[in-house]
Formats: structure tokens, sequence, C-alpha cells
């Protein structure tokens, strides 16, 4: 059966899970990544061109979906990991691989710290791993690999974030199990990190993304997260206490306004705007719905109040056109443009699909989204990133709704009545199958 | 076979002496969970599997943060109407306390200290709970009102229960040994695991470990010695705590050990103040 017992999640045997696109924007907007599947695309924004990357092995770098790609916020540094168990990391200016690292199992998260000095990332038993990364930092090519060293565990339950808080003290990591742990990062980090800060408590769903957000006011930030409970929630690390919620299921409510039950959402990406209070969020509705018509397509605006310690929604911004649900969204800080991405891919033989779009001035009145012609690098852009200049409706439409099964599938836990889990109590085989 | 009314029940007449029948006058009665002479539940209705799956997803109420817990309905003689005079917090944790030996014994050696057990069994649950509600009531001077039990996987929602530096006592008594190299990280003391329990127990806070099961004695021990938020407590510490010769006596396993004569190998911590 193809239903997975939990201890048997971080080890699944099925290949060809979907896997949503990414996208990353170099923090000086020199560089825009995008992957989907097994590849993945790198457009320089100052030349003009794409990119290619210099790695050792010959084909593909990934060899299965990439789960989790990140700038270091220096700039310096690229990090890209996923279902193929290795994460690499590339120079931001020349793209050469500098080191590729073997993980036990599948990666679900990466992070880069501040200075450039570590690399973590987690897997889906709950395990973050820490690499020193030494000579890396200096842009050259490092041999042999490293190896990850445990850093700390949230016992079984699969990691769907990491983030290092804004002045390097704490290591933050969010599981499927609705926690956030906020953890002390060491002086050594080699060694594990055993202080735990606080837990952030109070989602009552899988929590899929966090952020920070700051301004010269609040240097050291407040932490915000999404998650599958329809909800946005703001938050003060260093006691762990819920700061204020704030549900987003409404906005899908008001443009689908025949709508009378309750809807669930998942906010599926977060991204805050760099020295300001706002943050945008990329949501998706939980359960499958038989019009595909009435569907939400944009992007939340929120405002965070920082010293009255709130959270708003400010703006909805609709993306016209063609089916397009964000499945991860990326902010420029020098352009204040809002990169988004659609996509996903069913493994590394098909090559997926993905549709990159625009936000320009999202906190202004009016902010537009971008025709193909208006984008930075044009169609040369898009036709490097997205792998052709136009995708059909019904394709992306596909795409959406494979990625929304894939991730409830993944995330939401699965409710057995008594007998049946009875039943699969009985007839549990221990064994690994056979191939 | 007749049918026969009989006290308002139905009872079936058959054969004497045959396996039906037994099994038969056994249903028909009312059901003797509960002893009658002392009032309290009778272990052999209340049996379970000595081994639980600390891996199976929950199907059992998660609290989202220690402060959904509603304390009041688990200590109601300590608590007001009102949930907000929350004065008392929870201070020891009896982790996997089986059929409760151990949180009994300490009830009343401190009556003043709020405890509570964490157990994944269901029905193991369901006679600690049914014990302490049968003490409560028996009891002449108002006692075991501090001590309730709770149905969790606390390996991984101790979090969802205790605050950071809550608790004062953290009791792991013959816990499953797991033998099996690969089933190791289904231990509940493990240095990962050790992150969280330093972070529940305040500065100062003790953790008792003991088995029968030397390689799994030797493990907690040197998962504890590995620890950096762990020190341990000198002969004349352990000599003087009065709480230590009851993890050998006070439960069950406890005494099963005692009786077979076997060995038991105690680790007994402390948490230290400590920066990364």
């Amino acid at each position: 059966m193809e239903e997975s017992h939990i201890e048997e999640e971080g080890e699944r045997q099925t290949k060809h899970e979907v896997a949503p696109a990414l996208i990353s924007v170099h923090p000086f907007q020199k560089s825009v990544a995008v992957t989907v599947g097994s590849a993945l695309r790198v457009f320089d924004l100052i030349e003009g061109r794409p990119v290619s990357l210099v790695d050792e092995s010959d084909g593909p770098s990934h060899k299965d979906s990439i789960r989790a790609i990140r700038y270091g916020s220096s700039g310096k540094l690229f990090a890209s990991a996923g279902d193929d168990k290795l994460v690499k990391i590339w120079s931001a200016d020349s793209w050469h691989c500098l080191n590729t690292i073997s993980s036990e199992k599948r990666v679900t998260a990466v992070s880069i710290s501040s200075d450039d000095s570590y690399v973590c990332y987690a897997d889906k038993f709950g395990v973050v791993w820490v690499v020193d990364l030494d000579g890396v930092n200096e842009g050259k090519v490092v041999l042999p690999s490293k190896k990850g060293v445990q850093l700390l565990c949230h016992y079984c339950s699969i990691i769907t974030s990491l983030e290092f808080s804004p002045d390097g003290r704490y290591i933050l990591s969010s599981d499927r199990d609705f926690k956030i742990r906020v953890t002390v990062f060491p002086k050594k980090p080699l060694q594990g990190a055993h202080e735990i800060q606080s837990f952030c408590l109070g989602h009552t769903e899988f929590v899929t993304c966090i952020t920070f957000v700051q301004n010269p006011e609040f240097a050291q930030g407040y932490l915000m997260s999404g998650s599958g409970d329809s909800s946005v929630r703001l938050w003060d690390i260093t006691t762990g206490s819920l700061l204020d919620t704030c549900d987003v299921s409404p906005t899908v409510k008001h443009l689908e306004s025949n709508e009378s039950e309750p809807t669930q959402v998942t906010v599926t990406d977060i991204c805050s705007l760099p020295n300001s209070s706002l943050a945008a969020v990329s949501i998706q509705r939980q359960v499958c719905f038989v019009l595909p018509c009435i569907r939400f397509q944009g992007i939340v605006l929120l405002h965070c109040d920082l010293s009255a310690h709130t959270l708003s929604i400010t703006k909805v911004i609709k993306i016209p056109g063609d089916s397009f649900i964000p499945t991860s969204i990326s902010f420029s800080t020098s352009t204040r443009l809002l990169w988004m991405v659609s996509g996903a891919s069913n493994g590394s033989n098909h090559p997926g699909y993905t549709r990159v779009r625009l936000i320009l001035r999202i906190e202004a009145e009016p902010s537009s989204v971008l025709e193909d012609e208006q984008v930075p690098g044009g169609t040369t852009l898009l036709e490097h990133l997205q792998g052709k200049v136009s995708i059909e409706e019904s394709v992306m439409s596909a795409a959406a709704e494979a990625v929304r099964a894939a991730m409830c599938s993944l995330m939401v836990k699965k409710q057995y009545s008594e007998e049946n889990r009875e039943f699969r109590k009985n007839n549990r085989n221990d064994k690994k199958p056979t191939q | 076979m007749d049918l026969i009314a009989k006290n308002n029940e139905l009872e079936v007449q058959i054969e004497s002496g045959s396996p039906l029948a037994y099994n038969l006058i056994m249903e028909s009665e009312t059901k003797p969970t509960f002893s009658k002479s002392t009032g309290l539940p009778r272990k052999r209705f209340y049996r379970a599997r000595a081994h639980s799956n600390p891996l199976s997803d929950s199907h059992f109420p998660i609290p989202i943060s220690p402060s959904h817990v509603d304390f009041s309905l688990h200590f109601p003689k300590f608590f007001g109407a009102n949930n907000e005079e929350v004065s008392k917090k929870v201070e020891f944790a009896d982790i996997g306390c089986g059929f409760g030996g151990l949180l009994i014994s300490l009830a009343t050696l401190f009556p003043d200290t709020l405890m509570i057990g964490m157990e994944l069994r269901d029905k193991v649950t369901e006679y600690v709970k049914e014990r302490i509600l049968a003490l409560r009531k028996t009891s002449s001077g108002g006692q075991y009102e501090n001590v309730s039990v709770v149905r969790t996987n606390s390996m991984k929602y101790i979090p969802n229960y205790f605050e950071k530096g809550q608790l004062s006592k953290m009791f792991f008594l013959f816990p499953d040994p797991h033998f099996k190299e690969k089933n190791h990280r289904r231990r509940v003391i493990s240095v990962d695991l050790l992150d969280e329990y330093a972070y529940v127990l305040r500065a100062g806070g003790i953790i008792y470990t003991i088995t029968d099961v030397e390689e799994l004695g030797e493990w907690m021990r040197s998962c504890l010695e590995k620890h950096p938020m762990f020190e341990s407590l000198t002969q004349d510490e352990l000599d003087s705590d009065p709480v230590v010769e009851l993890l050998c006596s006070a439960t069950e396993e406890g005494q099963k050990v005692a009786r077979n004569g076997g060995q038991t190998f105690r680790a007994v911590f402390r948490r230290i103040a400590y920066v990364s």
C-alpha cells in the first residue's frame, strides 16, 4: 500500500513525488534562481543572460527533485538541496559548485548563516545538520565533500523550514507537528545546539514557512509563520509568546462571494519586505474543489505593527490571467519587486512546468502584475527560467492541483477510524519490501 | 439453552463446565473491574502489552500549548472555579508512569506538590485515572488530590504540556529498552530528547532514571554525561534524597525485578544552569 506509516515516511520508496517549483532572488538582485524538479536554472540579472552552472558531476547537478534553495544574506553563496540527498553549495558569483554534502535522508530545508560560516539543512526525519563552510565561504572549490554533524532534532517530524535569526543568535526550525523551535546557535555548533530558547506553540496545523520581519527601529526582528491552519502568526522568539494571529481565509472568501462554508487554506510561502513592516504570503486552498474556475489566485500583503505587536491584512493582489497559483515567492530588496513562481514536477525524468511572474511596487497603489515583456531580462529570462515562454492553462492548472494534493498528503495527519487503525496494526509488516 | 430473565439482565443457561459456560458467566455478571473490598480498580482488567510504538501518530488530543491545558480538571481541589487563579504548576512528571506506582508513593511524600504521569497506552492510563479517583474518594485526609495522569506521547509533546523551567523532577523508570540498534532512536532517553527535557526542567531540577537492563543503563548514563546541561549527583546527594530509594521499590516493574533478584542501574543527574 502506498499509504505511508510515519516510520517509513523518511524512507519512502515511491519515486516521482510531486515537488513544487521554487524561486529565490539574490539579496542584491544580481541573479534569480528557479528550480523545478531536479532542474536548477539561474539567470544573471546584471548581464541579462542565463547562467551556466559549473559542477564536477556530469549531467544535471541534482538527480532528483530540489526541495530547498537559499541565497546567503551576504549574497556570496547559494545552497540547493533535495530528494537526491545532496546539499550543494554554490558560489553566487562564479556559479561553481564549491562543495557537495551528502545527507543520509532526503533534505527538506536549508539555511546559510549570515556570516557564511555554516550551512544547516534538515531532513524528513526531523534532524537538523550543520556543516562548517571553511574555505567554501571564500568562493573556492573545496574538496573533499564535507559531512554534516547533527545539530538538533525534532523527534520524528518533518522539518518544513529553517531560518537563522537576523542577529545570528538563534536557529529556528518549524515542523509538521505545529511547532517552531527556537534554539540558541552556539559558538561551537559542531558540538550540537542543546540550549532551547523557546517553543513557539499556537498553530493548529503544520507550519509551512517562517520569516523575520524587521526594520531599523526593531532590529532584532519578529518572527512570522505561515501554516496549514489558514493563519499567519507573529511571535516574540525570546519568550515564544504568540503576539498576534491573522486569519487569511477571509481573503479567499472575499473573492468567491458565493462560498458559504468556511474555507481552509494553507499559507504556502511567506517573505518579508526588508526594512519595512510588510510581508507577502502565497496561499492555496486545502480541499480540492470541483469547479476549476473558482480559485484564489493572488498574493496577500500583511502589515506588521511592530510596536503594537499586531498583524493585519493590508492588501490582496489578484493575479490576472491564466491559472497561476504561486508555489514560491521571493522579494528583491533593491528593486521592491516580488518574484513569484508557480509550477511542479513529478520527478527527475519529467521536466515539469514553471511560470514566473512579478509584482511591481507591492506596497504602493497601484501595484501591478508585470506583463512578460516588462519583466527584467524580458522574454530571455522567462524562456530560460521557465523552459519555454508560454504554458497552456490546463497544464498549469493540473500542476497546481498536483502540488496541493502532494502537500496535503505529506503534511496533514491522516485520521483513521478505530477499525482501520486496528487493521493497519495487525497487517503491518516491518520487513522492508523486496524490490 | 434457556434464556432467563434474572435481576433485569438476560442470562443464558447452558451446560455447566463447558468453556462457553465459563465465558458467559463472566460476562453476565456486572464486570467487576473494581475490587469490592478496596474500591480500587483491578489491574487484570487493564492489562496491555508492555510495548507501544512511540513513532505512531497520535489519535489522542494534544494541547496546542501549556496554557491550553486545563489543569483544574486534573487537580480540582487546587484550583478555584475560574482557572485564572493558577498559582500552582505541575512540578513532577513521571514519563511512562505505567500503573502509577511511583506517583502514588510520591503523592503522600510531597502533598503540596502537583505531579502528573504521562503514559502512551490507553488502558493503562485508564487504570491510573481510576486508581487516583478511587484513592481520592477513600482517603481520609484529602490525599492524592495532587496527582493525575494524562495519555500522551511524551517523546513528541512534552513542550506542549510544560513551560520552560517548570519541572523540578522528571522520572524515567524502567523505560522500554528497544534492544535492536535500529530501534535505539525510539528510546525515551537520547541526547536529542535531553534537549527538550533540559528545557522543561529548571536549573537545579533532577532527572531520575533506572532500568534493569545493563546496556540501557549504560546508554542512559552516557547520554546524560554527554549532554552539556546535566551533571551527575554525588553519592552523598543520592543518599540524602528520599526519592531515590523509591525508584526501585515503588513501581510494579521495580518490585518484579527485586523479586527476581535482578540488578538495577540508576542514573540520577541534575540540570545545570548553562550558557551556550
